[in-house]
């Protein structure tokens, strides 16, 4: 988990330029960080590249914090 | 690659949304080979993602132009005339469609988003053509994009499948008409590729794996080899080509049904 935790907040760190004490469980990646929907769609892209897995259009739509993001891939990540 | 093949050449590329666009694999390609570059984008969001890239290849040279308003596009080709007075290549690597449109059924498409899908997909390169060639006194190269979705059926692609079929036609109308002028029109039908504009077409990564296992090279086509195919296309490797649609798809456009050996694959 804590791995995950650091790779998928390197990944928001670079791709949106943001503080890494700022990407935090509870942070929006639209209102807090900073990111336009584009942003969005390319960290679920990047989330994929970096992980090995798929990220479905429903599951993407609920992922809004860095927290959402870590609990879906660790779970995915998990059942693969 | 091939250096000097494009130098003392200048053009525009159009369509650029981030480092995972084809219109990067093909700039990339032009860049390298000596060719100068023009970007435009609509709207902020994709500036703050062009200018980086453009500057990356070496170029300020990045323009506003939103393709559905002519006013926008006669400001873009001003700029060019008034920077560079003459252009040897255009790349359009633009589309849209409504993305909840492009799922389901076609059949139920709609009449608004229709006319936006032919508007933006496919007129956009003649009004693109018509200003571009004005700037081509020794004549020059134009390039659009492409997929197989305009030949056959492809799941989900619907309205745009339609639109590139025009696409593809106009193509041919074009080259026609400006081939007296030296100026040669061709396009790239690219296999299926991640993108950004990619993410809005449904089951888009049941349709990557199945390019994979089922086309002749067994793999997707990436940036670079479309960017190393436009490269032909707009350079004098390619004098003799005009009105073709190209298919750099791993050869997946010969293919009638799926390989023995490919494995059967989950929706997902």
């Amino acid at each position: 988990m804590s791995d995950v935790t650091a790779r998928v907040r390197k990944i928001v760190v670079e791709h949106l330029g943001v503080e890494e004490a700022n990407v935090v469980e509870s942070a929006s990646f639209i209102d807090d960080l900073g990111a336009d929907s584009l942003d969005t769609v390319e960290l679920v892209m990047a989330f994929e590249e970096e992980f090995g897995i798929e990220i479905p259009d429903d599951s993407a739509e609920n992922i809004q914090t860095f927290g959402d993001a870590v609990e879906f891939i660790a779970g995915a990540t998990a059942a693969s | 690659m091939a250096t000097g093949l494009m130098s003392g050449k200048r053009g525009l590329i159009m369509g650029l949304a981030n480092d995972k666009s084809i219109a990067w694999g093909i700039a990339c390609a032009l860049a390298e080979a000596g060719a100068e570059l023009a970007f435009s984008y609509q709207g902020e969001a994709l500036k703050k993602r062009v200018d980086p890239l453009a500057a990356q290849l070496g170029s300020d040279f990045v323009t506003e132009c939103d393709v559905s308003d002519e006013a926008s596009l006669d400001g873009l080709f001003a700029t060019l005339q008034e920077r560079w007075g003459k252009i040897d290549f255009a790349v359009h690597a633009i589309g849209f469609s409504d993305k909840n449109e492009l799922r389901g059924r076609y059949v139920d498409t709609s009449a608004e988003n229709f006319r936006t899908t032919m508007d933006i997909s496919v007129y956009s390169f003649t009004a693109v053509a018509q200003r571009a060639a004005a700037m081509m006194p020794d004549g020059g190269a134009l390039l659009t994009l492409t997929y197989y979705g305009a030949e056959r059926v492809m799941p989900h692609y619907n309205v745009m499948g339609v639109a590139k079929a025009a696409l593809e036609a106009s193509v041919r109308y074009l080259a026609e008409d400006l081939g007296k002028d030296g100026i040669r029109v061709n396009a790239i039908s690219a296999g299926p590729i991640k993108t950004l504009a990619a993410s809005g077409i449904g089951d888009f990564r049941y349709i990557m794996r199945w390019n994979e296992y089922n086309s002749p090279l067994r793999r997707n086509v990436s940036i670079d080899d479309v960017g190393g195919s436009a490269l032909y296309l707009l350079s004098d490797l390619g004098a003799g080509v005009t009105g073709e649609v190209h298919h750099v798809d791993a050869g997946y456009h010969i293919v009638g049904m799926k390989a023995v050996d490919a494995p059967d694959i989950a929706r997902g």
